[in-house]
């Protein structure tokens, strides 16, 4: 069956010209994998955004942008938003096409795979050409993360992916560069619009962007009540990171559901972890254990959480955090400033191009 | 107007207790106990919700190995009226184009004998938010497309339907924030967990489930093409499966008589060293 011989797409996930990072983050990712095919990475933009997401698109390594208007394209719904991305694919015959893997891509990935009948691996942590069969492998966690798959869709284009945010770094913008523009309106199916968004509420505490935290200094039971987060708040505030929390801290009603981490909360991957009087359960792993570096306090030696920390202390947590906090004020001010945060901005630098969770190859 | 459902339902291993066999780089799935997917009794407490307020059936629909009669068992348990399971070896393998392929072939035969018997076909098809083993959310959209209906996922409140109007309305939860939306019936809704949990399934109710029927339908009895089903139906292949990269235990820092603020500096030290922070204590 086919090798491709089409570009390499990312759908560029935005709303009134605002993009998800993830896209950016893709785009840096295809324009690798187009090199490697010898062929052109494309953004794809569907809604009337203007010239704008374009040019960042451009910036971000993108030779090509797609400007699919339509007013039923915004606000986001799934099923305009699938029409134009069929109608798109099967006049250019991508032989890749990438999604972040959010709430939004995952529900149009999923639409558009099915209409262009071809396969679609989901939730990706790594990417990489097969060479010699120029096929896209992609690798993806499954089981909650406890087993890893590295999946193909030998004879069907295009190959379809969506991808974690925050697996791949956004390539700096080169200014000043440029590309092929190309506008098209789709032909849109009147009945596509059988959904209407009537109402966003937004999220109510913006505060809470563990996502993309550098830093996450997360709490379990042994804080043994809510006004002791504050010892955690105070870490967090000090290193410029966000607080998080095991289910068990969640479910004793010491802190919200917005901060858990794990199989039922978010899955996070920060430069720095520390569990704080959190046991380390399977599910709580599965949302942390690819930070780069993971610091575990807990008074139980025995504790499984040690068996993924990169740095471990037994100990009482009572005793250590306030030992930390004063410790990081101390640098803090021998480094001049209180307000300078103590992490280095580009921290990290472990997290390879192509991302965690990969193979022994 | 009643409101006729189907409840897609997969049954799942446990998915905390699957490994990796370290000899053959295979997945030990032996004597791993089958749970029903979680989300998937969140999208049966819709269903069942849907029809305490309109009435209708609900037809809870699984496609897996015989042994998947147990999952359903259980939704009969909670109170369906149906329960079908697809279950041929021709199944087997399939990836989530092949699985709505078939699970839309299911549908179609299901909502077509409700209208033979006069009833108005199906209005409503429930799936979990995403599997926990496959995890890949990629069958409640696959459906609404195979079957052309309205598709809302990552429902964390489904609001009232309107029967008049065939219309529901629904609160999709996204990473900003949550958007209300009105879809026209038929919809496909994938549920997530912060819609109500599963009601109270009395004893009587599950030890008479236990042994009620369960209907099995093979390959034969739907309106498919061989090719389309299963791996063979499948457009993408695991070509290999492995144990996440194990992270390493690392150092201890603490020792029996260190005392926290030496442990502090001598982390932040270490943490220095690889370029995380800043500068050395000025201790
Ligand atoms: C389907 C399913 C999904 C789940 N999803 C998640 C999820 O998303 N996220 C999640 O976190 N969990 C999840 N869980 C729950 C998980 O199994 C654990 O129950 C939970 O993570 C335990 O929380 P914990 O570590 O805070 O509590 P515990 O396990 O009770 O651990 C508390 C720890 O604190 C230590 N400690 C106590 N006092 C001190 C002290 N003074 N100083 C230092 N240490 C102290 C103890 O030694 C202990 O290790 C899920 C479970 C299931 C079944
Ligand atoms: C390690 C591994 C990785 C995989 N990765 C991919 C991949 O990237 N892409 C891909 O296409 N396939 C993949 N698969 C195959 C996929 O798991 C199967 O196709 C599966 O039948 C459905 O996908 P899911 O479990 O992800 O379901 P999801 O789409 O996550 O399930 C959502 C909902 O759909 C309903 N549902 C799902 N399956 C069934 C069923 N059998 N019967 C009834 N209702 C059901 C349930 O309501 C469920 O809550 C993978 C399988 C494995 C073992």
């Amino acid at each position: 069956m086919p090798v491709g011989s089409g570009d390499v797409w990312v759908v560029v996930e935005q709303e009134g010209g605002r993009a998800e990072p993830v896209s950016w983050e893709l785009m840096g990712e295809a324009a690798a994998l187009a090199r490697e095919l010898g062929v052109r990475p494309a953004a794809v933009i569907l809604g009337s955004t203007g010239r704008q997401l374009s040019r960042t698109a451009f910036s971000s390594g993108a030779e090509v942008a797609y400007l699919v208007e339509h007013p039923d394209l915004e606000p986001y719904t799934a099923d305009p938003h699938c029409q134009a991305l069929v109608e798109l694919a099967e006049k250019f015959s991508p032989q890749i096409i990438l999604l972040g893997a959010t709430t939004r891509g995952r529900d149009l990935a999923s639409a558009a795979a099915t209409e262009l009948e071809t396969g679609l691996t989901a939730d990706c942590t790594r990417l990489d050409i097969d060479t010699t069969k120029k096929l896209l492998r992609q690798t993806r966690p499954a089981f909650g993360g406890n087993v890893m798959a590295t999946i193909i869709t030998p004879h069907h284009l295009p190959q379809i992916a969506t991808v974690r945010p925050g697996v791949f770094t956004a390539p700096q913008p080169v200014e000043g560069v440029s590309g092929e523009t190309v506008v098209l309106k789709p032909h849109i199916k009147a009945a596509a619009t059988a959904v209407k968004q009537l109402q966003f509420a937004p999220n109510p505490n913006t505060g809470v962007t563990l996502n993309g935290a550098k830093v996450i200094v997360a709490g379990g039971r042994g804080l043994k009540a809510g006004r002791n987060f504050a010892l955690l708040e105070e870490l967090a505030a000090e290193l410029g990171g966000e607080v998080g929390a095991s289910r068990g801290a969640v479910d004793a009603g010491w802190i919200s559901q917005h901060r858990q981490v794990g199989q039922t909360g978010q899955t996070v991957r920060p430069v720095l972890y520390f569990a704080v009087g959190i046991s380390g359960a399977v599910q709580h792993l599965a949302g942390m254990q690819e930070s780069d570096v993971i610091v575990a306090i807990n008074n139980d030696p025995e504790a499984p959480i040690f068996e993924v920390a990169d740095y471990g202390i037994v100990g009482d947590l009572f005793d250590v955090m306030p030992a930390m906090i004063g410790e990081v004020k101390q640098r803090k001010l021998a480094a001049g400033g209180e307000a300078s945060p103590a992490l280095l901005k580009q921290g990290g630098g472990m997290r390879t191009k192509t991302g965690a969770g990969g193979g022994s190859e | 107007m009643q409101i006729n459902s189907i409840v897609c339902i997969k049954q799942v291993p446990d998915t905390t207790q699957v490994r990796i066999d370290p000899d053959s780089g295979s997945l030990i799935r032996q004597g791993i106990p089958s749970v029903i997917n979680p989300y998937d009794l969140y999208a049966l407490e819709a269903a069942l919700k849907v029809r305490d307020s309109h009435g209708g059936t609900i037809t809870a629909l699984s496609m897996g190995p015989p042994q998947a009669d147990e999952a359903l068992k259980k939704a009969i348990g909670y109170g369906v009226d149906r329960a079908v399971l697809l279950s041929d070896r021709a199944f087997a393998g399939a990836d989530t184009l092949a699985t709505t392929y078939t699970l839309s072939a299911a549908i179609r035969k299901i909502a077509g004998e409700l209208t033979a018997a006069g009833a108005a076909g199906i209005d409503m098809v429930f799936c979990g938010k995403q599997s926990i083993d496959g995890d890949t959310g990629q069958v409640g959209p696959g459906l609404a497309r195979r079957l052309d209906l309205s598709q809302v996922t990552y429902v964390c409140s489904l609001l009232e339907v309107d029967a008049e109007t065939r219309t529901v309305r629904a609160w999709r939860q996204r990473e900003d924030g949550r958007e209300l939306l009105e879809a026209r019936l038929p919809v496909a809704v994938t549920i997530t967990e912060a819609c109500n949990p599963i009601r109270y399934a009395a004893l009587p109710d599950l030890l008479w489930a236990a042994k009620a029927p369960v209907e099995v339908w093979s390959a034969g009895v739907l309106e498919v093409e061989p090719d389309r089903l299963g791996l063979k139906g499948s457009p993408t292949r695991v070509s290999k499966v492995f144990a996440p990269p194990a992270r390493e235990r690392g150092e201890t820092l603490s020792g029996p008589d260190r005392p926290p603020n030496e442990i502090a500096a001598a982390l932040f030290d270490k943490l220095a060293e690889r370029g995380l922070v800043i500068g050395g204590s000025s201790g």
